[in-house]
């Protein structure tokens, strides 16, 4: 009990510092916030829509601008370990490579939930749409959360050791966020009431990728970040 | 002096490392056995091996071929065993840009893994002791100097009381009284019963403490003449 109280210390210990890092420089809230937010703008004017229009597409719209920025929030995460020497002071810590991407994607978790609460923000405001089954739109909000946290944690680690993380990035996650693209995006046209699905079979889809990112993350992190 | 480590193995033990950084070949098959509680200064030139012997110990860097045990442990196998209770002080801080002082030293401190309660303390007591002023403990550390940050850096390693520091040119950077600074913790470590493997091409100040004196170039170890730079006694 005390090995798993330690370890989620650790996990503790490390998102609380990557929240202060990014209390201070405001990275999130002043520049990935409004890159979603300008994202969402622009895909209204693109489409040149109605309210009605907008709000059939609102929920691709939303998590195509949520993915976007959660690039820039991955990217971000992964960078602060690469500053001056900050991995090795890690490596020779003796933190466990687990806790570590645990509390990496908390972090990112968090930042990603404020993005999306802000983005929703938009969506009612900027596209007219009604939420008409917030449970829905919580749990598939939270889920969906989790699987890009934990997959972005994972594949900012993978292209930071290839060292060409800047690039590389989008190319690399973009194509696993897809099956998290397709069942959140559904899962919101249910709790937003623009097209008749069944959003929590497609939730049920967000939960088995949020699993399976968080496991793979806290077990192969410890080779990406060494090797 | 120079006795065994607890349970009677070397603290540093190499034979025939041999480590690449790329495919160059950094170290070309390096023997040196480091006893408990000795100073050893790696001297060299630009490129002789110095710095990735010293990551080579801490871990940090894998070896091709020949065994490497630091601690009682084999690197290779028993990493995460070792690098708890050794310090690398290498060119970079390891200290986050957007953090102050205070709050990278504690949190170096906490992932040590010792209690809030210590962490406090020991912060307080390590950056004292690196002479960083009260004024500086609040601001973020890409405000500091590189001397600064340099003493900054050193407290974060302070705190974790490694019983084997390795130091990579520890007086870069640094003022008079940091380097002072820098002399006096090293005499306490020794004094206390830690290793140190030091590089430094300033070999007047490393010789107070009359270290062993190790040779590299080209890779390998080329001598090995014992307590010899400057006569200095041992602190």
């Amino acid at each position: 009990m005390s090995e798993v109280r330690r370890f989620l210390g650790d996990a503790g210990l490390v998102a609380a510092r990557d929240l202060r890092i990014e209390f201070r420089s405001r990275v999130v809230v002043g520049q990935v916030v409004p890159f979603a937010l300008l994202v969402l703008v622009l895909f209204g004017f693109a489409l040149d829509a109605d309210h009605r229009t907008l709000r059939m597409f609102a929920s691709g719209l939303f998590w195509v601008a949520v993915l976007l920025s959660a690039l820039l929030a991955v990217h971000r995460s992964a960078a602060l370990e690469l500053s001056d020497g900050t991995l090795d002071a890690l490596r020779m810590s003796g933190l466990p490579p687990a806790a570590l991407f645990l509390g990496k994607a908390t972090a990112v978790f968090v930042q990603l939930m404020l993005l999306e609460v802000v983005l929703l923000g938009g969506l009612l405001v900027l596209y007219g749409v009604q939420v008409v089954d917030p449970m829905l739109l919580l749990v598939s909000g939270l889920l969906a959360g989790v699987a890009v946290a934990a997959a972005g944690t994972l594949y900012g680690a993978l292209a930071s050791g290839l060292g060409v993380r800047e690039t590389l990035l989008p190319i690399l996650l973009l194509p696993v966020l897809a099956p998290v693209l397709i069942g959140a995006t559904r899962a919101f046209d249910d709790a937003l009431g623009s097209v008749a699905v069944d959003g929590w079979a497609w939730t049920g889809l967000l939960a088995v990728a949020a699993l399976i990112a968080t496991v793979v993350g806290a077990l192969v992190h410890g080779v990406l970040i060494e090797d | 002096m120079a006795g065994r480590y607890r349970d009677g193995v070397p603290v540093v033990e190499l034979r025939g490392a041999v480590a690449l950084l790329g495919n160059f070949p950094a170290l070309a098959g390096v023997d040196l056995t480091v006893e408990s509680g000795e100073v050893v200064l790696l001297r060299g030139p630009n490129g002789a091996g110095k710095t990735t012997l010293l990551r080579l110990c801490a871990g940090l860097v894998r070896p091709e071929s020949g065994s490497v045990e630091v601690l009682g442990h084999d690197l290779v196998r028993e990493r995460r065993s070792v690098r708890r209770r050794v310090a690398l002080l290498g060119h970079a801080t390891g200290l986050y840009d957007d953090l102050t002082v205070n709050q990278n030293v504690r949190f170096w401190t906490r992932a040590a893994g010792l209690s809030a309660v210590e962490a406090i303390e020991r912060t307080a007591s390590a950056l004292l002791r690196m002479g960083l002023s009260e004024r500086l403990l609040g601001q973020p550390v890409h405000t500091l100097s590189a001397g600064q940050r340099r003493r900054a850096s050193l407290a974060a390693l302070v705190v974790r009381r490694p019983g084997l520091w390795l130091l990579d040119e520890p007086h870069a950077s640094l003022d008079q009284s940091g380097r002072d600074v820098v002399d006096g913790l090293v005499g306490d470590a020794v004094a206390a019963g830690a290793t140190v493997l030091v590089s430094s091409h300033e070999l007047e100040r490393v010789a107070g403490l009359g270290p062993r004196v190790v040779t590299i170039s080209g890779g390998v170890v080329v001598d090995d003449t014992g307590p010899a730079v400057g006569g200095g006694s041992r602190v």
